[in-house]
């Protein structure tokens, strides 16, 4: 394999010298800052001179809008006030765009008279790394779907939003598209979702909470060509 | 009204205002202005959000953040290690303040008050008797103590801080704080020699080495003190420099964070937690203040606001002694009570102070530290050489105005 021209380098570091086997391996000069200046004066003068601009510039600066911050975007218009720097987003009065597949907080889907979708299959406290899923299974006077979850229990503490539930779940009636974060809690147990407040989230963020998905048990099976 | 002002103008009561109106205050504030400062310099915001429960609006930039601070550190647990020499233990911290708060006593914080002239405009060119003189009893002096040997006081109090920082590490009974007090008192001892001789021009040129004088005179008798060209920084431009370097290094924070060094050893505080820990922190921050108050004095003419003698704003002109009597050599005189032109004078030294305490936090959250070896190197192969150059030139800069009638 021929090798390429080695370029000759005209700036950089000054070079002592290069290995034989390998032009690439070289031996280059360091200068270090205040090398050769005991008093360190000048390398003093650049650093206050940089955090002294930026100083003055957060300190005396606008701040760009906050959507604009939140997006990302490069503020352009002139102002007459220069805009500062900062790229804080203040997150309780602001907050940033979230990406569509965003995985917030669980909920539970529901059917169309309104029960839980879950049919308490135990794919998700299987699947689940963190062990934070806890069902108990019962009984259902549905006998299309068997079972339903008595006790649904998801412990966001311990949650590591992987989103693997929700891709376990045959039925869809696992989600975690409701764009919330786990909200503060001061005792531990409360940070456990129950079944009902699973459920309910829905309403609360505003989702509907019924699914598109073919009910399991009714409606043309896919084998019929349906 | 007269016991009023004899007990106003005592030592003990101008230290108490002193310390808790104006140096406490600045210190906890210093505490939030470093963090909002350093995120600032970083691109960031800093705590800007701590607020009463019952009040959330009242978030006023974050300020009360050192509120919060300070609730918190007395509300921890304080805890002892088992094998610490309780006694020294217990008194490093306060060897590490007491000091600093002492110091405070030589900085002259104002002008003299005349409290029977307050609404007057005060003339210096009245007699001080008979005819047309003006009511000057009951004077209340704004510094603690006036010592003739002023600075050195300053030298002398503020080493003893050092003891605190190095029984801490030695009560601790734990390596690193041992190591970081020792570091400590040798970067102390270092640096207190070229931070003692670059003044040693200061005292030359004035002549004495009591700060209210320093402020007072200035450094020509040929311009009026309140005139900026006449204070120490035009005349002892390197000695500035030399003092702040030192003096930076006095209060071992970064660059001269040997002591510390939190990436390696800590520091002596290391096994310090809750209050005691916090008197350490405040005493840091007190010394950053104290620090600021001297440069502020010595350098920048104290409480003087330019062009601003006791009976106003004067242009082109100043107020000279002769034969024991003060006359104006003319200019423009905008004349301001004897209150106003306190009030102003007191600012103005807050002022200068605020702005000396963030040019410290700016180099602080600029300049990485130093290693142990260059140091030694800039204290003693650096400061110290110029220091002695810079006192010779000085003397010899004396000699000839004295000779030639300069200054």
């Amino acid at each position: 394999m021929a090798h390429a021209p080695v370029e000759e380098v005209t700036e950089g570091p000054k070079v002592l010298a290069v290995s034989k086997v390998s032009p690439k391996v070289r031996t280059i000069a360091v200068v270090r800052p205040g090398e050769g200046d005991v008093t360190y004066l000048e390398a003093a003068r650049k650093g206050l001179g940089v955090t002294l601009r930026h100083f003055m510039k957060n300190f005396f600066g606008r701040r760009r809008p906050a959507d604009k911050l939140a997006r990302g975007e490069v503020v352009t218009e002139k102002s007459l006030i220069p805009w500062n720097e900062i790229e804080t987003i203040q997150y309780p009065e602001e907050k940033t765009h979230y990406p569509e597949r965003f995985r917030g907080l669980h909920r539970l889907m529901q059917r169309d008279d309104g029960q839980v979708r879950c049919v308490a299959c135990m794919c998700c406290p299987t699947v689940c790394p963190a062990h934070c899923i806890t069902i108990i299974p019962a009984e259902t006077d549905d006998k299309g779907i068997e079972k339903k979850p008595a006790v649904f229990e998801i412990d966001e503490l311990r949650c590591v939003v992987c989103g693997l539930c929700v891709e376990a779940c045959p039925c869809d009636a696992i989600r975690m598209d409701s764009g919330v974060h786990a909200k503060p809690v001061e005792q531990r147990g409360d940070a456990i979702m129950t079944r009902e407040l699973l459920l309910g989230l829905s309403k609360e963020v505003g989702k509907d909470p019924t699914s598109t998905a073919t009910q399991g048990g009714e409606g043309p099976d896919w084998r019929d060509g349906g | 009204m007269n016991t009023l002002y004899a007990v106003l103008d005592h030592p003990a009561t101008k230290w108490v205002i002193l310390v808790f109106a104006l140096v406490m205050p600045l210190a906890s504030l210093l505490t939030w202005a470093e963090r909002r400062q350093s995120a600032m310099m970083q691109d960031r915001l800093g705590p800007n959000r701590a607020a009463p429960t019952f009040l959330p609006g009242l978030k006023l930039k974050g300020i009360l953040h050192f509120v919060a601070d300070a609730i918190k550190m007395i509300s921890k647990e304080d805890f002892v290690p088992g094998n610490v020499h309780k006694g020294l233990f217990t008194l490093a911290p306060l060897l590490a303040i007491g000091p600093v708060l002492v110091a405070f006593a030589i900085i002259p914080f104002g002008p003299t008050i005349f409290p029977h002239e307050l609404g007057n405009v005060l003339d210096p060119t009245a007699p001080l008797a008979g005819e047309g003189a003006q009511n000057l009893a009951h004077s209340i002096r704004m510094q603690v103590a006036s010592f003739d040997y002023g600075l050195l006081f300053y030298f002398a109090v503020l080493t003893l801080a050092n003891y605190g920082g190095t029984l801490a590490g030695w009560a601790s009974y734990n390596k690193w704080a041992l190591l970081g007090g020792l570091r400590g008192s040798s970067q102390m001892m270092s640096y207190e020699v070229a931070m003692g001789l670059s003044l040693m021009g200061c005292f030359l040129l004035v002549g004495s080495l009591e700060p209210g004088y320093i402020v007072g005179a200035g450094a020509s008798s040929k311009l009026s003190p309140s005139n900026p060209l006449n204070w120490l920084w035009l005349w002892q431009f390197p000695a500035l420099i030399l003092f702040t370097v030192a003096a930076i290094a006095e209060t071992k924070r970064a660059p001269f964070d040997i002591p510390e060094g939190e990436p390696e050893i800590i520091g002596y505080f290391v096994e310090y937690s809750g209050l005691r820990w916090g008197l350490f922190f405040l005493a840091e921050f007190i010394e950053i203040v104290f620090i600021s108050a001297v440069i502020a004095t010595v350098f920048f003419g104290g409480y003087q606001v330019p062009f601003l003698d006791p009976d106003g704003f004067r242009i082109g002109g100043y107020m000279a002694e002769v034969n024991g009597q003060m006359v104006s050599t003319g200019g423009t005189v905008l004349k301001l009570p004897h209150a106003a032109v306190t009030a102003l004078q007191v600012g103005a030294f807050g002022a200068k102070v605020i702005l000396l305490c963030w040019f410290q936090l700016l180099v602080r959250w600029t300049l990485p530290r130093f290693r142990a070896d260059q140091l030694m190197n800039l204290g003693w192969k650096l400061l110290l050489p110029l220091a002695l150059a810079w006192t010779m030139l000085s003397a010899l800069f004396k000699l000839a105005a004295i000779n030639f009638g300069w200054v």
